[in-house]
């Protein structure tokens, strides 16, 4: 049986999300999302410059259509401004994904989980597929599984950090304890934390900045394809159990010198 | 005339649609959605929907972005 993730009535054969920011070359990014196999895409809306030398073209341009676009709310303080972007958003041909972001802490950038549960509340209703940005906490989680979001998106650790799975007891509670899927959304810094992610039963992981900021964008974007789904199999085939002492992998008889003087 | 645009006032001296406003600032139409007081205004009705005195207009795109 295939192993797919449905989110907002979308199967999704990749377990990897896909941040569009930082990337040093625009034109990368058609390459990190073919070498990546995902399927869903994170862009940001914006003011434009009007005082920029030259004028920035849009993210869409390097996104084929096939990808499900999923725009953040970034630079929404509360939730009326996320809930405001998230309209803009869709109607200019977004889809109806949206992923919310309510920040006001400059310096880690954390969640406002209760003006993010407020935002989730009305969108769902609109008819948006919400998946929000949130501490990973078991009430929140709850209350944003009651008023109608689509995923829960805890973060690993600070946003841009690469500091890893930094919450992972958390996290795992999470997982434990909600019904949808947990999706680790900023922190994670190298393919192998992604990948423990999907072995303790994430549903997917969001990664941006471990990707835009490689020497390789490329060759990494592949490397976290792999370990997504090393990770997912993983979890899907069960890890055996850890023990303290040790514990012989080969037979413990008929050893070749057994009898042959004290072992 | 005075408009309140991505949250700068500016003075412009003739009457002008959301479409010509746009081009008037040298942005491909393509590429950018448009919220007027508060209002997005759909892409087919930038020909006809006028800028008036005081109205506030956010002019945006879509960039690359993860979280935050």
């Amino acid at each position: 049986m295939a192993d797919v993730l449905v989110i907002g009535g979308r199967k999704l054969s990749s377990r990897l999300f896909i941040g569009t920011g930082k990337f040093p070359d625009k034109k990368l990014i058609s390459a990190v999302l073919e070498k990546s196999g995902a399927e869903v895409v994170t862009v940001a809306l914006r003011r434009i410059d009007f005082n920029a030398e030259e004028e920035e073209e849009n993210i869409l341009n390097h996104i084929d259509e096939r990808y499900i676009l999923m725009p953040n709310t970034s630079g929404a303080r509360n939730a009326a401004e996320a809930i405001e972007i998230a309209r803009i958003a869709r109607e200019a041909g977004c889809g109806n994904w949206v992923k919310i972001e309510v920040i006001s802490d400059q310096k880690y950038l954390l969640p406002d989980n209760q003006e993010t549960i407020e935002a989730t509340r009305v969108l769902a209703q609109e008819g948006f597929v919400v998946l929000p940005y949130v501490s990973p906490d078991l009430m929140v989680a709850k209350k944003l599984q009651d008023v109608g979001a689509a995923a829960v998106m805890p973060l690993g650790a600070p946003i841009g950090s690469n500091r890893g799975l930094r919450t992972k007891e958390m996290i795992r509670i999470l997982i434990d304890q909600i019904d949808l899927p947990i999706i680790v959304d900023a922190g994670i810094g190298r393919p192998s934390e992604a990948a423990e992610a999907m072995e303790m039963g994430c549903a997917a992981v969001l990664v941006n900045t471990a990707i835009a900021t490689a020497g390789d964008p490329v060759a990494m974007a592949e490397a976290f394809g792999w370990a997504v789904r090393a990770g997912r199999q993983a979890f899907l085939a069960g890890p055996g159990r850890v023990l303290e002492e040790a514990s012989a992998s080969s037979p413990l008889t008929g050893f070749l010198f057994e009898g042959a003087g004290s072992r | 005339m005075k408009l309140t645009v991505n949250g700068k006032t500016e003075e412009i001296d003739q009457v002008m649609t959301v479409l010509e406003y746009i081009r008037f600032k040298g942005i491909d139409p393509r590429t950018v959605v448009v919220q007027k007081n508060g209002e997005v205004i759909k892409r087919d009705h930038w020909e006809k929907e006028v800028v008036r005195e005081n109205d506030r207009l956010e002019i945006l795109r879509m960039v690359g972005g993860g979280s935050f």
